[in-house]
């Protein structure tokens, strides 16, 4: 029987994972195309379909490759490519002091942990390497389901709660 | 044995000041002692009453545990009340596993309130661990999170809102570590991130293999962290190789070295309980010596009336706290 674990990797989804260097590069590119893309897809689609455009392929490229959660707040190039929010815990600082010794999830004894393969990976990432130890703010859980490609360009959310950002900008 | 000096002579320091005499005790340089309070399974005040006065005498700060392993008891904010009501120092665990960010800074005013002045940030176990494994896990915010939350909230006086708090809450925060699971040569990064996040003190999960603490140590040195930090090692009596082997099989984070558990196999049924003593007093002479190390946290569940005994053997006893 297939477990939960490896039902949720898809092929060859792995092997380019354990690749944080190319897909870095992966990610600066595409961030700059869809600065590029966005202003025009505003133009010519009908109210709406930009939205669909970028849920739907972010779904789709980032759900294939990072099993993407879709938290509308896209922190993978901090987190080692690996996405955080498939820790069960949903935690975006690191690990959890429950990791088994074979280095698997506490609560899903079959998967390795997020956090583990996310320190490994970024220590080898070039440019956003060491951003890991940058300390996240919580999840703004109403973005869930939005696309965090969209929010980027738009600026949403981009200061977080008013509580946390004082002592950003500090 | 000089019992109750720590409760007594400090309690009414403590109504004076207001301030965490954990925090006093650890600044001023002097060795370290707190326990885990055995959270009871009851509606009765009485009960936590008797559990902390098991560890009150020898103890600097009494941490309460927040639904520990996942299952649920007495909660955290009420036995650190009724403890800072008896005169003890309660040390608030707060886990993120039950309550979203909205609950968590509500029971950190009211614990403050309440008289509580020391609070543990932790991630918490997950909900599978535990007697109820159907429950919901909440995890709105990660230990990190919650953490520069308290702070925010003692430092700039607001919620995470931003809306003002009017009298805000006095804290010394905590975190914990645990340098015995993977990654085992990266966990002293978290340590850091955990210092930059706010953590005064840390409290270690249950450290039975010191080599790899030393390694830990060392690494967490090196990165200059020893001088930021007040740490506490996690300590405890073992009551036997099956107590070991389900500790470690069944309790999330805990690693027990083969060694342990074999000495413990080897030993005489009879003296099996003697044998976990002596092996929690040798760690504790052991980690002591590690420079960094400014006291031990002793988690003797079940046996909390062992506490007393190990301070004593480890040579821990204190005859009155400093004025
Ligand atoms: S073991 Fe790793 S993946 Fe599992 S809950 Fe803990 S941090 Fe998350």
């Amino acid at each position: 029987m297939t477990s939960f674990a490896e039902s949720k990797r898809m092929p060859g989804s792995e092997w380019l994972k354990d690749r944080p260097r190319l897909l870095e590069a992966v990610y600066r590119g595409s961030e700059a195309g869809l600065r590029l893309l966005y202003p025009v897809l505003r133009r010519v689609l009908p109210a709406g379909w930009t939205e669909r455009v970028f849920v739907w392929s972010e779904e789709v490229s980032k759900g294939y490759l990072f099993n993407c959660q879709m938290c509308g707040q896209c922190i993978l190039h901090s987190t080692g490519m690996t996405c955080p929010m498939n820790c069960p815990k949903n935690l975006r600082n690191g690990p959890c002091g429950g990791v088994r010794q074979n280095g698997n999830c506490e609560v899903i004894p079959d998967m390795p942990c997020v956090w583990v393969q996310a320190w490994r990976r970024d220590a080898q990432m070039e440019r956003y390497g060491g951003e890991i130890q940058l300390l996240q703010r919580p999840v703004n859980r109403s973005l869930q389901n939005s696309s965090a490609w969209l929010n980027l360009l738009e600026g949403v959310d981009a200061q977080g709660p008013p509580g946390w950002s004082a002592i950003e900008l500090e | 044995m000089a019992n109750s000096d720590r409760t007594t002579a400090a309690s009414d320091w403590e109504s004076r000041s207001g301030e965490s005499r954990l925090r006093r005790v650890l600044e001023a340089g002097q060795f370290a002692v707190t326990a885990e309070l055995e959270a009871p399974d009851s509606a009765d005040p009485e009960d936590v009453f008797a559990n902390a006065a098991k560890l009150g005498g020898v103890c600097d700060g009494i941490n309460a545990t927040d639904g520990s392993g996942a299952n649920c008891h007495m909660s955290s904010v009420a036995c650190c009340a009724l403890m800072a009501q008896a005169g003890y120092e309660p040390v608030l665990q707060v886990s993120c596993r039950d309550r979203n960010r909205i609950a968590i800074q509500g029971d950190l005013l009211g614990a403050a309130a309440l008289g509580v002045r020391n609070v543990l940030c932790l991630t918490g176990d997950d909900v599978s661990a535990g007697d109820q494994p159907e429950a919901r896990r909440v995890f709105d915010f990660d230990a990190l999170q919650l953490l520069r939350t308290a702070g925010i909230m003692r430092d700039q006086g607001v919620l995470l809102s931003g809306r003002k708090l009017t009298t805000p809450p006095a804290y010394f925060l905590g975190a914990a570590a645990n340098p015995f699971v993977p990654p085992q040569d990266l966990r002293h990064l978290r340590l850091a991130k955990k210092i930059e996040a706010g953590a005064q003190f840390i409290q270690t999960q249950y450290c039975f293999d010191v080599p790899v603490f030393e390694a830990f140590m060392r690494r967490a040195r090196d990165m200059g962290l020893h001088g930021k930090v007040h740490l506490l090692v996690g300590v405890g009596p073992l009551r036997s190789e099956r107590a070991a082997e389900f500790m470690r099989s069944r309790v999330p984070g805990v690693h027990i070295p083969d060694a342990v558990v074999e000495r413990l196999a080897k030993t005489p049924r009879k003296s099996k309980r003697e044998e976990g003593i002596r092996i929690c007093v040798e760690i504790i002479e052991q980690v002591k010596q590690i420079e960094g190390v400014h006291g031990v946290h002793i988690m003797a569940y079940r046996q909390e009336e062992t506490v007393p005994e190990i301070v004593e053997r480890a040579g821990l006893m204190r005859e009155k706290p400093k004025e």
